[in-house]
């Protein structure tokens, strides 16, 4: 008899991915009945579950009342540093804003009312919203000037609020970390042309 | 400590949140149901079960056990018809842009956005040379509350929400213009 079939339905990569046991050939009665494993599971929940009932207590950290508190070197939001006569430390250099890969930090450079310095910045704008909180910026920096706090991010309703200017993110210094900055003295608008 | 929840039912000053307030009008009555229907609104924000990219993760983290956001009655739904809130938790590349478009007009109103991410928001490391991507969700859709980060932690998320709850108690009006209040 010549009878077309088509395909042998044995080959077809379903049936063939199916039929492969050899895991369970080699496993025994037992574990082909799945009763263990099963009961592992469950097992290890139970636990769990006791041990939020009459150990360490619910795993939840009740958010706007409990914080996690965030590890050194959590790179949140940013400050920039003043010296101890509570000059801004930054000197417009712009490598920051050259290293930055989302582009988010505006300079706008002006000459520097002090002696030991050329320029100083008269416009520091980061928008946090775009900032991608890489820290590159304060790797880039020559002067240490600029730092990540470990203070989370905020949240935005509008873009405008999120661009941080100079003395805010002066003013952005976390306390813990030593004293709080003097803020710098305000530039006339077009002081640095 | 102050009681949260005391927080939360007491009537907001205008401009409490940073939303303008638009004039209710209508008096007692009206106010009143301002106050409910803001408080239903705000208590079950369902939100609607889909991440782009990595956000997505720090999403899912924020659903479960440590943070937990069904404490703020946030319930992820498997359906546009059947959410409020829509957290856009990801890069939109231009091939996703319209996608997230449809899934946002077959959301029933009133429909919230939370754009998570600094892809999200502004592009975040693809500002500058990512040519498939989307510079912003808020071209394509309107956004309530913006969530920076890259990724942001669970707790920014949270923040978010409770941002998103604020803006909510703070609208007025709601029943503007219809047959109990034309």
């Amino acid at each position: 008899m010549d009878t077309d079939t088509g395909p042998d339905p044995c080959s077809s990569v379903f049936i063939c991915g199916f039929s492969d046991v050899g895991w369970m050939a080699m496993a025994g009665w037992l574990d082909r009945l799945w009763v263990p494993a099963i009961a592992k599971g469950m097992a290890l929940t139970l636990r769990h579950l006791l041990r939020s009932w009459f150990g360490r207590g619910p795993v939840t950290i009740r958010y706007p009342e409990e914080r996690h508190e965030m590890p050194d070197g959590f790179r949140g939001e940013h400050y920039l540093k003043v010296d101890e006569q509570g000059r801004i430390q930054c000197v417009a250099c712009f490598l920051c804003a050259t290293a930055c890969p989302a582009e988010c930090i505006t300079i706008e450079a002006a000459p520097a009312p002090w002696d030991e310095r050329e320029k100083y910045p008269a416009v520091f704008d980061i928008d946090m919203l775009v900032c991608i909180y890489c820290g590159m910026c304060e790797e880039a920096c020559p002067c240490d000037a600029i730092a990540l706090s470990p203070k989370a991010y905020t949240c935005q309703t509008s873009r405008e609020a999120a661009v941080y200017h100079r003395d805010q993110l002066v003013a952005n210094y976390p306390a813990e970390r030593g004293a709080a900055p003097v803020s710098v003295a305000p530039v006339r608008v077009g002081d640095h042309v | 400590m102050a009681d949260p929840i005391a927080d939360m039912l007491k009537e907001p000053a205008p401009d409490e949140a940073g939303t303008p307030c638009p004039p209710g009008g209508g008096g007692i009555v009206m106010a009143s149901a301002d106050w409910l229907i803001n408080w239903s609104r705000r208590s079950s924000l369902w939100s609607m079960t889909f991440g782009i990219a990595c956000c997505a993760i720090e999403m899912m983290a924020a659903a479960a056990s440590r943070y937990d956001w069904d404490r703020y009655g946030i319930i992820p739904r498997g359906s546009p018809r059947q959410s409020d809130l829509m957290i856009v938790a990801g890069t939109v590349t231009a091939k996703m842009a319209p996608v997230v478009r449809r899934l946002f007009e077959q959301m029933a109103e009133p429909r919230y956005v939370i754009a998570m991410g600094a892809c999200t928001i502004g592009g975040g490391p693809y500002a500058k040379w990512g040519y498939h991507v989307v510079k912003g969700v808020d071209k394509v859709i309107p956004v309530d509350v913006y969530v920076p980060g890259c990724p942001p932690r669970p707790e920014a998320l949270l923040e978010g929400i409770l941002r998103l709850q604020e803006k909510i108690k703070a609208t007025r009006g709601t029943l503007k213009g219809t047959l109990l209040n034309p």
